[in-house]
């Protein structure tokens, strides 16, 4: 096991790097407003981070990562283009699993960038890529986007689309609401008699709570509506399964899903952007041919990635999370942005795990 | 040293108990004046009585301050992570019997499901502004529970007591609470979600994994888990 000096120089040696690659040092407070945590995920936050209070300024969280503070520093009126580099703590809540570690440093490497995104795109990677040459690593690719653009596609209700967009980070809901709007799910009874009555519909029970009559029947409207409305058809059905399923690597990856877009081709502009970062990663030195792509990669990760994702896994210790993850984060800059945006890409690499690898390869 | 038994300090909880252990020749008792925390057992040599309030028993034996404790499953689950490394189930006591549900208000007639709560959640978040908010003590529970199943845009709010009230005072949208026979819930207008079934709980006995225990301590825990079984 490293020392926390270890971890601390190589720390510094990684954000060097990142330095010299064009990033400003940057260190936010350890202490962030849990509110805008709560905000963007919901109560699970607090499941992952730790939460401190005093009477002034109500709830507070350690940090659990870095991006969520510079995208709000940034969007508070950072230069353009910029980039940014940190190295420090973040704490992570742990409650199932005694072998994680709570509290571990992060080096990470942020792009704000308007002009070349795929280049961006690229020019994180390629410096990840190097920052972990030596290792005998397993890297994973995806993008995010491919799989939102298939679901703007479909031909079917904004509704429905809305609810499938709220769940593409919880696959298990996304998929329960994909059979569902397929007709592949029976309609409960309890659904059936709902619908079956028609008019507003006024129960016996009082009317109690901030959620309001008007809001029920709203909602009423909106199944009947979703009643009405044919379901997904077959074959976008099986062109979605088929994209999720893409495991290739890149260039057959690209084949394959070009196939799919004849049923969805609404995925064609966001496949030119992964061809476009094909380009540039090739242009920056990265073996493409080789290199593996997962169109579900990313899914489950509690970030707002909503375009490339990328991962560095060590393959004989499956024990161990991610040395390093990254990926765009368009959208989040948007939620933070109070009306401002910015193509935003970046990632974090884990010093103590490198050192680790490095460790055993030496015993 | 001796064999310390953490049972629940007062009310039907209690009295359950002293019956429980009265059937298997185990007399527990409290002592002195009825406001002081002191106990007796008769019946079994070496075995101390400590009277805790039920909600501190878990932790209690999770730092092996007592080696057996009383007290509900819901409790155990909700305080205790990878409850089952700290503490072992020994006996079902057949009382206290509970449910851990999710309940909304009845007049909700659109909602009887996880899958309509969290379509219905999104919305009351652009209808309002903020997350639709569930009243409960329960956060672990009913957090995993719910993205488990999928469920977003909700808010925990802590309740200790008097939870089934708050969706009437509007401090909440829908509570997660125990029930027994549900009569509290339909008092108070709300309903349970057809699959809003979190946990069942009941009165259990539980026997610390952590708690050190002498020679003559085992053999004073041997003779009292026969008991049980006979």
């Amino acid at each position: 096991m490293p020392n926390r000096s270890q971890i601390e120089a190589r720390a510094a040696l990684l954000r060097q790097r990142f330095e010299v690659a064009g990033g400003v040092v940057v260190d936010p407070p350890l202490l962030q407003n849990a509110d805008t945590l709560l905000d963007l995920y919901g109560e699970d936050i607090r499941a992952r981070a730790y939460v401190t209070s005093d009477a002034l300024r109500g709830e507070q969280m350690l940090r659990p990562d870095y991006t969520l503070p510079v995208v709000e520093m940034h969007m508070k009126g950072g230069a353009e283009p910029a980039r940014y580099t940190y190295a420090g703590e973040v704490f992570r809540r742990q409650e199932h699993d005694p072998d994680r570690a709570n509290e571990f440093v992060q080096v990470g490497y942020e792009v704000f960038d308007r002009t070349d995104p795929a280049d961006a795109d690229a020019e994180v990677f390629a410096l990840f890529h190097l920052q972990l040459r030596g290792l005998e690593l397993r890297v994973a690719t995806g993008d995010i986007g491919i799989l939102m653009a298939a679901v703007e596609g479909l031909k079917t209700t904004e509704v429905r689309k809305a609810a499938l967009r709220r769940h593409i980070w919880r696959p298990r809901r996304f998929r329960a609401l994909l059979d569902r709007f397929a007709g592949r799910t029976p309609i409960s009874e309890s659904r059936k008699k709902l619908l079956s009555t028609s008019g507003p519909l006024t129960g016996s029970a009082p009317e109690i709570g901030k959620r309001r009559a008007a809001e029920i029947d709203t909602r009423i409207e909106t199944l009947r509506g979703d009643a009405a409305a044919p379901p997904i058809a077959e074959h976008e059905m099986a062109a979605l399964e088929a994209l999720l399923a893409v495991r290739e690597t890149i260039p057959y990856a690209l084949e394959q899903m070009r196939d799919i877009a004849v049923d969805l081709p609404s995925i064609l502009p966001a496949l030119d952007r992964l061809e476009a970062r094909a380009s540039a990663l090739r242009a920056r030195g990265i073996d493409v041919d080789r290199l593996d792509f997962e169109a579900a990669y990313g899914r489950t990760s509690m970030e707002y990635y909503d375009g490339f994702v990328f991962g560095f896994y060590a393959e004989r210790r499956p024990d161990l999370p991610p040395i390093a993850t990254g990926g765009r984060y368009d959208a989040l800059t948007r939620l933070l942005g109070q009306g401002d945006e910015i193509p935003a890409v970046g990632g974090v690499i884990r010093p103590d795990l490198i050192l680790t690898l490095e460790g055993e390869a030496r015993t | 040293m001796s064999i310390k038994l953490g049972v629940p300090s007062k009310g039907r909880l209690m009295e359950k108990t002293f019956d429980w252990f009265a059937k298997r020749g185990i007399t527990l008792s409290r002592t002195g004046s009825d406001r002081e925390y002191a106990g007796a057992v008769e019946g079994v040599e070496g075995v101390d009585l400590v009277l805790l309030s039920a909600g501190e028993i878990p932790r209690e034996l999770a730092a092996g301050r007592i080696h057996l404790g009383v007290t509900g499953t819901d409790l155990v689950h909700e305080k205790l992570p990878r409850w089952e490394q700290q503490v072992e189930e020994l006996e079902p006591m057949g009382f206290g019997e509970a449910d851990l549900i999710l309940a909304v208000p009845q007049f909700w007639i659109d909602v009887d499901t996880l899958e309509d709560l969290d379509a219905v959640s999104a919305a009351f978040r652009r209808t309002h502004g903020h997350r639709l908010r569930i009243a409960t003590k329960y956060h672990r529970l009913i957090r995993e529970f719910l993205a488990d199943a999928g469920v977003a845009d909700y808010q925990l709010v802590d309740s200790q007591g008097a939870t089934e009230g708050t969706v009437k005072n509007e401090t909440a949208e829908m509570v997660a609470d125990i029930t027994s026979t549900g009569e509290t819930l339909r008092a108070n207008h709300l309903k349970i979600l057809s699959d809003g079934l979190v946990l069942r709980s009941q009165a259990t006995l539980w026997r610390s994994r952590v708690a050190k225990c002498s020679p003559e301590d085992k053999a004073v825990l041997k003779a009292l888990l026969d008991r049980f079984d006979g």
